[in-house]
């Protein structure tokens, strides 16, 4: 290099270890030599490599395709029984003003359903009613209620944010306050599979959490439903909230429009073609915002209830890695840029037969 | 002998002399402050200062206040009232800042989508932490200033001096300052240990002038010799009131009623420092910030980023698009809410749309589409990501704490380390796309080396030049080899290189001269050096060595050679100098004292110093040195001997990028000498305007019909490295323009020696040094002149394009001196000279002054609108280093004003290889990679809101958990982005250095263009689909638990958030291309944070958590469809960017992404040869299209043999 005249010019060693032991000596302002600093720490540098690429999207679509079919075969093995009924428990002469029908509380409400069993259903069948286009996610409806009045007794009068159910017409705090106690679903079904009544198991509907420490055992409704106007269902004020359980199900707000909640769970196998008779009472109003109402017997698996979406989605995407994969090593067989070589960085030269 | 402490030959000396006759010549010359009489001034507007000094002088005048400024200074920006609204004043100076402020405070509101307190802590959480960082920055310059304020001097108080601390000084103290000390003020200097009170100062703090200046004080007030004499001393002093004018001071002091005039000559200004004198007393006349430096320390141009300010730009777009969605969903919130009462039929009547607040009111629902437009624009904000700036600034910090720490920046010698100063402009180091450098003391060493001389017409000196070098590796020359074994044969060994001194010929050296023919010119020759300078002698007590104190390095250099040939000059009296000499005749040291009657300053218009000495014999004898121009005319006309010799040799040297001089002298008769004499003292005397012009006249009177010695050459050393490091900038593809006072013949031979210039390229020269023009000054109608020189340059400038214009594939060199500069910056000319200047390879400035350079820096930095980058070493640089958008100062010695007003400062000039291709590099890449990705991780999140809102009518209701969106930039994912900007590396050091090209990518800005970051934000919205869709499709409504429970609003949301944090996270796992540890830890850290924070808020009691209580470790974590639905998502929102980065990488690959190619391929076989040969063929390629910088490199043979391998060459990818 530049070894001009001795003497002068001698700075910089390029060796950091050789500097690193002249710094004991005097230099110092001269910056402590570690990996850190030196910015040469010990790293990957990963890169996409054909290898890389092509195995990643292969071993990605190998574990995503098994899953898929799995998912989807737990999805298949679902047994789901939909009966809509809202349209048709309204009586033949109201059919052109179901909300006359609704709101008329002299109108008997009752109305009998009658399900074919398609398939064998094993036990615990769940029973869901379903609601459509209704806004459970909607921001005013999602702040109606306060947490702290449903959990500890003294602090009924806590009803921020329950506007318009906050309080009776004199005052008095509602408990449960808020327009989410308030429009409580109120159908309810009863079971039969001939002359034999199925029970519908109404305990443990609820999250664990939710029953033990958000709704208290001490907490009773009060003032509930007393206003002139009634939203939803009634709650037995002897019966403390944590115990409600249809309540505490109903209070986890659901998070699209469409959405099932849980009825109960009837522990008893069904066979194909058997018939359930569903005596219900049709009282909740979805007809002003054209929601509807579905009754819902369904089976689980590992994975949850009846959706095929996840499973095909986990094919999807494992297929279209494998096909990537494949795609890739088309490429690179087809157009074989030899990648790091010389031609690669715009340099035409001899080809590196490699 | 007051104050005591020195040795006992500095006594005697100070005894003996009377340095003021020796300068009287130098300090009459010196110009006054204004070119009316000052004094006229003092006492009206601006000269209202006035300072009783000393205990007689109690009388302040009524009519006037004393000034009561304190000595303490404060750099600080805050103090601890101020502190915290002047920082929140500069925090919401920011858009987005308050754009989060004002959403904060709207949280308070109920058109709150969340919580307040969730609302304001992430904003809370970035403000204090920008706050704790600029206390934390103001406290250490606060540690600074106590540091400086509480340094000690020696105040006269009660009779005595005292110590006292420096903050404690007022105006009107008498202090003493010792040698080696900093003034503490601004001093009017009363009396020094000399007896003719003169001082030297050192003001390298002020201007970076490394030379020692003279002080001197009144007559007056000389007599103060010893601390005694203050107690009966007072005076007033009346001056100007502060400014930051460094070089002018005007006032005058009354003593005992009578008032004598100051001049600039008797102040001491702060953060100088006295050199070779013992002690000094003076007056405090300005404290603290009216002091001149601080005065001048006080404005420094904030500088802010391109990057910064297209991030700016970003950030209105996201306000816009914020606004825009905000306005559609209004608009459909509006009409959903209409639609919910019609004729007093309420629709969703779980909502109670009859009993309503005005928010949701049905009957004015256009209000109510109103207010939730604000709404929106709150839930919507996390398209701007608040940490966006704090963390772009913890990076900064953390990046200019890598720029500080880098080993390879560190100088030895000076034991200085790079340092930058701002972290604001660490990414803009990488996209420089014009140097502007400064010459001496940046591209060479400014010690100048004594190397060459030509006496008597014979040249001596063996040693080969930087520039010689470089010639002969032009040529090839198989002599390199040779000439530097030849370098090593000239250095015995053991010896001790002398520094100033690169001398080697043994024809002349160890006393040899007296063999050789003409040795009574040597003799001569040597003798003048030896004698006719202006330089002072230290003689080490112990070793008896002696070192020389020169104002300028040249003279230091001359002296330096002298006592190396054996003309040791040893000790300056007050009338002459003294040397050891080698007797020719006897062989033998003998000691000779000559008597200087007089000494002519050197100075720019004379271009020549003369002394006058009367030898031990009784001979006068006038000695004279200067530029060639002005000493040839000078010459006895019948003396003409080696006359034409000797300007051969001048020409040779001048070639060999070396200073040279001509030495000369004449004998005077006994009455020439008296009749200059008289002249030169009545010219001194006078005080009229004309008398500079009579000086010059009677001393033009003498040095005329001299007879030659010879002439001197000393190196102004390159710098070690710069050649190479010019080579890999121009590699780099920057264009590199010197701006230098030198004349122009010195600058193209620098030029060519530092590789900047190089045969076969064309130069255009654009000069006013033509004859015609000369011819034309003679005249003196100045108009015409300055037209014709304006025609001239623009004509020539005018030529010089159409010869760029008709060739082809010509690199081309500008090199363009002051005077044409001075035509060619006018506005109505620069736009073409700019234009001529881009054309061409190297542009040199030669004999330009500090203005012009900072008005050319303007013109590139305006003009071109690329980022421009000045280095320079010295106060000349200051105006453009600031000027530029980045400012580089070269701290060779400690604390210069060029550093002062840099961005960043390193040591030497070689060290701009590094911080640029490496630093720079990674900087740019990192910020540009990590902005993108800011506003990626942001985008992804905040549609994802979006799209739920879509669902939920519009209503506002956010997606997630309050907390846990607030947290989402501030914990989630910050640390791996911060990690990112901090430690990633595209390509490592080594390969940075290797493939300069690759810096390409910066000045054209490739990875912070619109398309990448339009691309990111693209790539945003389509993660975002891809998770919300996936996650809301695949746990729609059914059961998701086997004991069939279903999803609710935080459950889901939560589990969409899960897949965001995985999906952002990893997406940084495969976008960081250095992946250490750390990247690990925060990476990785992150997601865990998510779960620790699920898992822990989730316990928290539900009177806080509210619906988020238990919803991880009850319902999600339980149930597999949870985990195989983040693990899908998030797998599949990655796959878009994989496969897009797999052909990029593959086939349309950006440069660092080949170079990542091509280690990978090495690594596996290290195939050194294709290797070599591949980075020769990369290195070739990028010269020829930036045309500079071949020149110095001992590989042109081989890139030649390259070259014809070469058949086809595409062009650069990057453009």
């Amino acid at each position: 290099m530049n070894s001009h005249a001795a003497g002068t010019s001698n700075g910089g060693s390029g060796d950091a270890g050789g500097a690193g032991a002249g710094a004991a000596r005097r230099n110092t302002r001269m910056p402590k030599y570690s990996k850190f600093t030196q910015q040469e720490l010990p790293a990957c540098k990963p890169i996409l490599t054909p290898k890389w690429v092509v195995s990643v999207f292969f071993i990605v679509g190998v574990i995503f395709v098994p899953i898929g079919v799995v998912s989807l075969l737990a999805a298949r093995d679902v047994v789901e029984i939909i009966d809509r009924y809202d349209e048709a428990c309204v009586p033949g002469n109201m059919t052109e003003n179901k909300l006359a029908y609704i709101q008329n509380s002299s109108i008997p409400k009752d109305c009998t359903r009658t399900l074919m069993v398609t398939k064998d259903m094993k036990q615990p069948i769940f029973v869901y009613y379903q609601l459509d286009n209704f806004y459970q996610n909607h921001r005013r409806y999602v702040k109606s209620r306060n947490d702290a009045q449903l959990r500890d007794p003294s602090k009924a009068n806590k009803t921020s944010a329950c506007e318009p159910e906050k309080t009776t017409a004199d005052g008095k705090p509602i408990v449960p306050c808020g327009l989410i106690a308030w429009s409580l679903f109120n159908d309810t079904y009863i079971f039969a599979r001939g002359n034999e009544n199925l029970t519908v198991d109404k305990k443990h509907i609820s999250w664990k959490s939710d029953r033990e420490h958000k709704f208290g055992k001490d907490v009773y409704p009060s003032n509930f439903q007393n206003g002139s106007l009634i939203g939803g269902a009634k709650l037995d004020p002897n019966i403390s909230l944590s115990e409600q359980e249809d309540l505490i199900v109903w209070m986890r707000t659901a998070a699209l429009p469409t959405f099932r909640k849980l009825y109960g769970r009837i522990y008893v196998d069904l066979k194909e073609n058997d018939n359930i008779t569903v005596r219900l009472s049709n009282n909740y109003n979805t007809y002003s915002f054209g929601g509807k109402k579905k009754l819902v017997l369904s089976t689980a698996t590992w994975l949850g209830g009846k959706n095929d979406f996840l499973g095909y989605t986990y094919l999807i995407v494992g297929g279209l890695c494998i096909f990537l994969a494949f795609a890739f090593t088309l490429l690179y067989f087809i157009k074989p840029r030899k990648l790091g070589d010389h031609n690669y960085l715009s340099w035409n030269r001899h080809p590196a037969g490699r | 002998m007051a104050g005591g402490g020195g040795g006992d030959g500095r006594r005697r000396r100070r005894r003996k002399m009377q340095l003021s006759r020796l300068y009287s010549f130098a300090c009459g010359r010196r110009p006054s402050v204004a070119d009316d009489d000052p004094g006229s001034r003092i006492g009206g507007p601006g000269f209202s200062r006035v300072v009783n000094a000393g205990a007689l002088a109690q009388q302040p005048p009524p009519e006037q206040l004393l000034p009561t400024g304190s000595n303490s200074i404060s750099t600080t920006k805050y103090n601890v009232a101020t502190f915290l609204p002047k920082s929140l004043f500069e925090q919401f100076r920011r858009v987005a800042n308050v754009y989060f402020l004002i959403s904060a405070c709207l949280a308070y509101t109920k058109l709150a989508p969340y919580t307040s307190a969730s609302a304001i802590a992430p904003l809370v959480i970035v403000i204090v932490a920008t706050m704790v960082k600029e206390a934390v920055e103001d406290w250490r310059r606060n540690q600074q200033d106590t540091e400086v304020n509480n340094r000690r001097t020696k105040v006269f108080q009660d009779g005595a001096f005292q110590d006292a601390k420096w903050k404690d000084l007022r105006v009107g103290d008498i202090v003493k300052v010792e040698k080696d000390d900093f003034f503490p003020a601004d001093l009017v200097l009363l009396s020094s240990s000399y007896e003719d009170a003169v001082c030297y100062v050192e003001t390298m703090n002020l201007d970076g002038e490394t030379n020692l200046k003279l002080k001197q004080s009144l007559e007056v007030t000389s007599n103060l010799q010893d601390d005694e004499s203050f107690s009966s001393f007072g005076a007033v002093i009346r001056c100007e009131d502060p400014n930051a004018h460094l070089y002018s001071f005007v006032g005058n002091i009354e003593i005992e009623e009578q008032p004598h005039p100051l001049s600039p000559q008797q102040l001491l200004l702060r953060d100088s420092k006295l050199r070779n004198t013992e002690f000094v007393y003076g007056v405090v006349i300005f404290t603290g910030h009216d002091t001149k430096v601080m005065q001048n320390a006080m404005k420094v141009p904030s500088k802010r980023s391109n990057i910064e300010k297209k991030m700016d730009w970003i950030i209105y777009l996201l306000l816009s698009l914020l606004v825009l969605i905000s306005f559609i969903g209004s608009i459909f919130f509006g009409i959903a809410t209409r639609d919910d009462l019609r004729d007093g039929r309420t629709k969703r009547w779980y909502l109670r749309p009859d009993d309503t607040t005005i928010y949701f009111d049905p009957k004015k629902a256009a209000i109510s589409a109103v207010l939730h437009f604000l709404t929106a624009m709150m839930l919507y904000g996390y398209f701007i990501p608040i940490s966006l700036y704090i963390s772009i600034e913890i990076v900064k910090l953390l990046q200019a704490r890598f720029i500080n720490q880098d080993i390879h920046m560190y100088h030895e010698e000076t034991d200085t380390p790079a340092h930058a100063r701002t972290s604001n402009l660490n990414e803009e180091l990488g996209q420089v796309d014009t140097i502007l450098t400064d010459k001496t003391g940046t591209l060479t060493c400014n010690s100048m080396e004594f190397i060459k001389c030509s006496i008597a017409g014979t040249a001596y000196g063996r040693g080969i030049t930087a520039v010689e070098r470089a010639m002969a590796k032009r040529k090839g020359s198989p002599l390199i080899a040779d000439m530097d074994n030849g370098i090593e044969r000239f250095q015995p060994e053991g010896n001790i290189a002398v520094k100033g001194f690169n001398f080697m010929d043994e024809r002349v050296m160890n006393g040899n001269w007296v063999n050789q023919p003409h040795s009574n010119v040597i003799e001569m020759f040597f003798r003048l050096l030896a004698v006719c300078h202006t330089c002072i002698p230290e003689v080490d007590e112990e070793s008896g060595k002696i070192s020389y104190e020169a104002e300028s390095p040249d003279e230091a250099a001359f002296v330096v050679a002298a006592r190396e040939l054996g003309f040791t000059f040893y000790q300056r009296t007050q009338t002459g100098v003294s040397l050891h000499e080698l007797d020719p005749l006897s062989g033998k040291q003998v000691d000779r004292s000559y008597k200087i009657l007089h000494v002519l300053e050197f100075n720019s218009a004379r271009k020549r110093m003369s002394v006058i000495v009367k030898d031990e014999e009784g001979k006068t004898f006038l000695f004279s040195k200067g530029a060639d121009s002005v000493m040839f005319e000078r010459l006895s006309s019948s003396e003409g001997a080696y006359r034409q010799v000797t300007q051969q040799h001048i020409n040779e040297y001048a070639d060999a990028g070396l200073r040279t001089l001509v030495l000369a002298y004449r004998e005077l008769e006994e009455d020439e000498y008296a009749y200059f004499d008289r002249k030169f003292t009545a010219a001194k005397n006078s005080v009229s305007a004309d008398r500079d012009e009579k000086i010059e006249e009677a001393a033009d009177l003498l040095e005329r019909d001299l007879i030659l010695l010879g002439a001197t050459a000393v190196e102004d050393k390159l710098q070690k490295g710069v050649p190479e490091c010019i080579d890999k900038l121009a590699q780099a593809g920057i264009k590199i323009w010197v701006l230098t006072g030198d004349k122009m013949e010195t600058a193209i031979n620098i030029g060519y020696a530092c590789s900047l210039l190089r045969q076969g390229m064309k130069q255009i020269t654009i000069t006013l040094e033509t004859a015609d023009i000369i011819a034309l000054e003679k005249g003196s109608d100045k108009a015409a002149i300055t037209e014709a020189s304006k025609d001239n340059v623009v004509r020539q400038i005018n030529e010089g394009k159409k010869l760029i214009n008709a060739s082809v594939g010509e690199t081309f060199a500008l090199i363009i001196d002051g005077k044409s500069l001075t035509y060619a910056l006018e506005d109505d000319a620069k736009g073409i000279f700019l234009d001529l200047a881009i054309g061409c390879g190297s542009v040199i400035c030669c004999r330009s002054s500090p203005k012009q350079k900072a008005l050319v820096t303007r013109l590139v930095k305006t003009g071109t609108g690329k980022v421009t980058l000045a280095i320079g070493d010295g106060a000349n640089d200051v105006g453009m280093i600031q000027e530029a958008d980045i400012g580089v100062g070269i701290s060779g010695a400690e604390g210069m004003q060029a550093v002062m007003a840099s961005d960043v400062s390193i040591a030497q000039f070689r060290f701009l290889e590094r911080l640029l291709l490496v630093h720079g590099h990674w900087c740019y890449s990192r910020i540009s990679s990590m902005i993108c990705y800011f506003f990626y991780k942001n985008i992804t999140f905040g549609v994802t809101m979006f799209l739920y809102e879509a669902h939920t009518t519009f209503s506002g209701q956010a997606f997630y958990n309050d907390w846990a969106m607030a947290l989402y930039n501030v914990l989630f994912t910050s640390l791996p982005v911060i990690a990112m900007g901090v430690f990633d590396q595209d390509v490592s050091a080594r390969f940075c250095l290797k493939y300069p090209m690759l810096y390409q990518e910066g000045p054209q800005n490739l990875l912070f263009r619109w398309a990448r970051i339009l691309g990111w934000m693209l790539y945003g919205v389509a993660s975002a689909v891809i998770i919300f869709f996936l996650s809301a499709g695949s746990l729609q409504y059914q059961a998701f638990r086997k004991s069939g429970e279903v999803m609710d609003i935080e459950s889901l949301g939560a589990t969409a958030y899960t897949c965001v944090v995985w999906a952002v996270n990893a997406q940084m796992a495969i976008t960081v291309s250095y992946f250490t540890l750390i990247q690990h830890i925060c990476i990785w850290g992150g997601i865990a944070l998510w779960y620790v924070f699920l898992v822990a808020y989730g316990a928290i009691t539900p009177t806080f958590s509210t619906t988020f209580f238990m919803v991880f470790v009850d319902a999600l974590a339980g149930a597999p469809s949870y985990w195989v639905v983040t693990l899908l998502v998030s797998a599949a929102a990655l796959i878009p960017y994989f496969t897009y980065a797999a052909i990029k990488t593959w086939f349309f690959p950006d440069y660092h992404n080949k170079i990542q190619w091509l280690r990978h391929r090495d690594r596996g076989q290290p195939d050194s040869n294709a290797d070599l040969e591949f980075g020769q063929a990369l290195r070739q390629f990028s010269v020829r299209s930036t045309g500079v910088g071949v020149s110095a490199r001992r590989d042109a043979v081989e890139l030649v043999r390259l070259n014809t391998k070469v058949y086809h060459a595409d062009p650069p990818q990057l453009s």
